[in-house]
């Protein structure tokens, strides 16, 4: 058993949904007790769909655990075909259903319904939602587009002459984080190098787009997490190679470009040279010399960690100062990024670790999922959401793709904003005391209600975290005009003058902190 | 799929007769038990709740608590893994490692509840041998109980009502001789307050709440207890209080004016407050909610509307759409019909009322498209997919998250009905 407070990933199941849902004409057929249609508001509620998922749960009850719960899940498949008619049908269980062992497959199978049914088998106690989703995927590709599979090592036919490069984009689901918008910035910028998108998928294919899938010349992996799986298969038995690089920054997007060409035979630099994204130049820009060297924590799925750590360091000048990830299939790719950065990568699904781990480091943003979005809130550190889990406020109803040109006018736009601009980081430094620049003054272009910045909340652990996690403890102890002088430090970076200037104690050997030893210690940790 | 329509059978006592019942079986598109986790854990404050269970459970508590309000909540799940399913002995030593885990690191926790799941159960996971283990090593600090919030037990509310029922057993008896009145369901701590400057001004009293806010404080109970249900789903939590001796007032729930008045009656006739002086002090209550109610009366009547099945609130609240704001009521959907404790709502019905029990999702939607009614009261996941039909609709689940018993909620409980249908009048593109 594990305790868990708040999850970053739902059940496998939930992964399947997110296929489904995100496609067209596929119905899930799911062996589940009531409560479990609970996922139908992940669809509906957080992204705003306007169609129920394509779910139909038998929602058996403690009564039917005594019958024929076979029968049950028979009459629903039957029952959704009859009512949806959908192009392909996808059967599995959820947790509680896997434990009542129907076979859910053999089941609809026994049923003869016309169309292809495939079954996902998804062990609900050992994995996740992103395993759940690429599984899910991977047998929808092998179940339906297997049958029209070369023989194994046929050469894959030259393109005929003058046609246009075709690819297929692969990993987009419901529920994805900006994966709507990333796929209309991809395909266009594709566009502009002359290849056309043969299946977007899962998200907008049918089961009969899926069919056709190896008539691509090669693969676009957005999604790693989601599509990896697929696109090896793909590559083994079609023989379309995919690409590697997640176009997510400005170098990542040319890197991919340049990707892409090469797989494509088609010449790159004309849309290398239009290449038109604002980031570098606003980085570049005097008004940005603030943000350098700002100390930066990292957590998400591990695409978007990696994509956003670079981002930070070569195109923000920012320092990661943490980098992490709850997907453990992908911790060797998070644990060479951060060899990268000099770093410990942190591999963890248990949220109050990532929380131990901000409070620990102090960053000045936070650029994770909702849950750091919450860590952060809590200690009152600015943040910026980069990758799932996401809440509803991240389905924005503009156009804010994270890959591509846009992509990256986006990142540096909602990265930037939640910090205090730099003129105005001086002048609470310097005029402490004035009357309006009270503690708990907050980056003025942001409204009050926005997440408040309390020195308290960094210096005073809330009370649940006090037995948790006692990081140092101060035998030092402040003189009063140490304490004051200590005051006079913007509250934002109070906290860790007072962590740093305590520790610096400890290690010296200092009984009672004197404003020298506030200096001593600013002196010993300046950067 | 079986459909049976049938009239109620005969009953001079609730005249169920008038009323016609649709029962079906399908797809129940309804929370499970767990959900009530979301506001337990914050009525009584110094308690835990710990779901035993999978991956599911925690996504499930912590996507219907909407957004992750507190950053670290009085709420957890054990996710059950692989190996806890081979054997239940190494379940339970497992059990006892996070639930130590958990007390080392909650010291302020005074109550902890084991919360059954649809796995726990269908393994046979005994959780109340587990309370009862973990008690004897945690005791006197922490008390442990268990109870079950299965979607195959419990649907929704019910989670409250295992919850409570759990607790009726370490309620301790009452020592006084004198009658006191025990209100039991949750309600929000500022209707409570409300309700107890009320009763002290009839006389009726001592009054004391199940759940209370501090596990510490726990109600005492015993033959001289009077009850009020709050709630309309606490038929467990009912039965172990009358097992003890305490015995129940029969009345409505109290929602809208009249619903209130009525329940306020009920504990006035039992303890024999005289007509007048409850005349004297229910009468500005009434007046001031019944001014308060008017602009909605004017927006809401001759609505046409549709419930579907979610808290058990559904009767109580089709009745006070009726009575005090002139809907016409479509369909009113509930999970359970527990018709003793709803005797008295389904009395004060319009007569012909077209109910339904359990439910088969599909073939409701197509009842309620058939029907275009002008608004809608049903889940969170049918109520964005009904609005893009064109369909207006409230959300079942703010029913149960805001405070709506009482005088004087009963105008925003109106409010919450002819909102949507202000929001949809006002918006032009």
């Amino acid at each position: 058993m594990q305790l868990t407070v708040w999850t970053y990933e739902g059940p496998p199941h939930v992964g399947a949904m997110r296929v489904a849902t995100g496609m067209e004409g596929l119905h899930y057929v799911l062996h589940a007790p009531q409560g479990d249609t609970y996922a139908d508001l992940l669809f509906t509620m957080i992204e705003r769909r306007n169609k129920r998922p394509p779910v139909t749960y038998t929602t058996f009850s403690a009564r039917d655990l005594g019958g024929d719960t076979a029968e049950l899940f028979k009459n629903a498949a039957k029952d959704a075909y009859d009512r949806f008619k959908p192009e392909a049908m996808i059967v599995g269980a959820s947790c509680t259903g896997s434990l009542i062992q129907d076979d859910p497959g053999g089941l609809a199978r026994s049923l003869g319904l016309p169309i292809p049914v495939v079954t996902v088998d998804l062990p609900a106690y050992q994995r996740k939602e992103n395993w759940g989703a690429a599984e899910t995927f991977y047998q929808l590709v092998r179940a339906l587009a297997g049958p029209s599979a070369p023989a194994p090592g046929t050469k894959r036919p030259e393109r005929v002459e003058g046609a246009r490069p075709t690819c297929n984009l692969l990993g987009p689901t419901a529920l994805g984080f900006r994966h709507r918008d990333d796929i209309i910035e991809i395909t266009s910028l594709l566009a502009k190098l002359g290849i056309d998108v043969n299946v977007t998928a899962p998200m907008t294919a049918k089961p009969t787009d899926i069919a056709r899938l190896g008539n691509a010349d090669f693969n676009v992996v957005l999604y790693p997490e989601i599509g990896a799986q697929a696109a090896t298969w793909l590559q083994r038995t079609f023989g379309q190679p995919f690409t590697k690089t997640i176009p997510i920054g400005v170098s990542a997007t040319r890197q991919f470009i340049e990707e892409v060409a090469a797989l494509a035979g088609v010449d790159p630099a004309a849309v290398l040279e239009a290449s038109a994204s604002r980031l570098p130049w606003y980085s570049r820009s005097v008004d940005s010399t603030y943000l350098t060297g700002k100390r930066v924590f990292i957590f998400g799925d591990a695409s978007h960690a990696v994509a956003a750590a670079r981002v930070a360091s070569d195109e923000l000048g920012f320092k990661v100062v943490g980098l992490g990830t709850y997907s453990r299939e992908f911790a060797r790719e998070i644990r060479a990024a951060a060899e990268l950065y000099g770093v410990e990568p942190l591999i963890t699904d248990d949220y109050l670790e990532v929380e131990a781990k901000v409070q620990e480091l102090q960053p000045e943003l936070v650029l994770g999922t909702q849950m750091e979005r919450h860590i952060a809130k809590r200690f009152g550190i600015p943040c910026a959401v980069i990758s799932a889990p996401v809440h509803v406020q991240d389905f924005p109803a503009r156009y804010a793709p994270q890959m591509g040109f846009e992509g990256a006018n986006v990142i540096f736009d909602t990265w930037v904003h939640p910090l205090m601009m730099g003129l105005e980081e001086h002048l609470l430094a310097m005029f402490k005391d004035d009357f309006e620049f009270k503690n708990g003054a907050q980056p003025s272009h942001l409204g009050a209600g926005h997440a408040v910045l309390r020195d308290d909340a960094k210096e005073q652990p809330a009370p649940e975290m006090i037995v948790q996690n006692v990081i140092s403890v101060p035998a030092a102890i402040w003189a009063a005009d140490a304490e004051s002088e200590l005051k006079k430090i913007p509250f934002f970076v109070r906290g860790k003058a007072r962590r740093n200037t305590e520790r610096f104690a400890n290690e010296n050997g200092v009984a009672t902190i004197t404003i020298e030893t506030l200096y001593d210690a600013k002196a010993h940790y300046a950067r | 799929m079986t459909v049976r329509m049938q009239a109620c059978a005969a009953s001079d006592a609730v005249r169920e007769d008038t009323h016609l019942t649709i029962r079906q079986s399908g797809q129940r598109e309804v929370f499970c038990g767990l959900t009530g986790i979301v506001w337990l854990h914050r009525k009584i404050q110094d308690a835990f709740f710990l779901v035993v269970g999978s991956r599911t459970c925690a996504h499930l508590i912590q996507s219907a608590a909407g957004v992750m309000i507190f950053a670290e909540p009085r709420f957890a799940t054990a996710i059950m893994e692989e190996k806890d399913l081979a054997g239940l002995t190494d379940a339970n030593i497992e059990l006892d490692r996070i639930v130590t885990q958990l007390i080392e690191r909650r010291p302020d926790i005074r109550l902890l509840f084991l919360v059954g799941s649809c796995p726990s159960e269908v393994i046979k996971l005994d959780l109340s041998r587990a309370a009862l283990r973990l008690s004897q090593k945690f005791s006197p600090d922490v008390r442990i109980l268990n109870y079950s919030g299965s979607g195959i037990e419990t649907t929704f509310t019910q989670g409250e009502d295992a919850c409570l029922a759990s607790l009726v057993p370490v309620i301790p008896p009452t020592v006084a001789s004198e009658c006191s009145l025990l209100i039991v369901g949750s309600l929000a701590d500022v209707v409570e307050d409300q309700f107890v400057r009320l009763f002290e001004s009839l006389g009726i009293g001592p009054v004391q709440f199940l759940p209370p806010r501090k596990s510490t404080a726990l109600p005492s109970v015993g033959p001289n207890t009077r009850f009020l249900l709050a709630q309309p789903f606490l038929a467990d939590t009912a039965r172990a209080l009358e097992e003890r001796g305490a015995q129940r007032l029969v009345a409505p729930f109290p929602l809208g004016v009249e619903g209130t008045t009525r329940w306020l009656a009920a504990a006035a006739r039992a303890w024999g407050v005289d007509e007048a002086l409850f005349e004297k002090v229910t009468q500005p209550y009434r007046a001031r909610a019944q001014r308060a109610l008017t602009s909605y009366k004017h927006e809401l009547a001759g609505r046409r509307i549709f419930l579907f099945p979610d808290s058990q609130l559904e009767i109580p609240l089709a009745r006070f759409l009726s009575r005090e704001l002139a809907m016409e009521l479509i369909e009113v959907g509930t999970p359970y019909l527990h018709r003793a404790h709803l005797a008295e709502e389904l009395e004060m019905l319009p007569a012909g009322t077209t109910l339904s029990e359990g439910q088969d999702v599909d073939l409701q939607l197509d009842r309620c498209r058939a029907a275009r009614p002008d608004l809608v009261v049903c889940g969170l996941g049918l109520a964005n997919p009904l609005e893009a039909e064109g369909i207006t609709t409230k959300w079942s689940i703010e029913l149960i998250f805001t405070p709506i018993q009482g005088y004087d909620q009963a105008a925003d409980l109106a409010e919450l009905f002819a909102r949507p249908l202000v929001r949809r009048a006002r918006l032009v593109a």
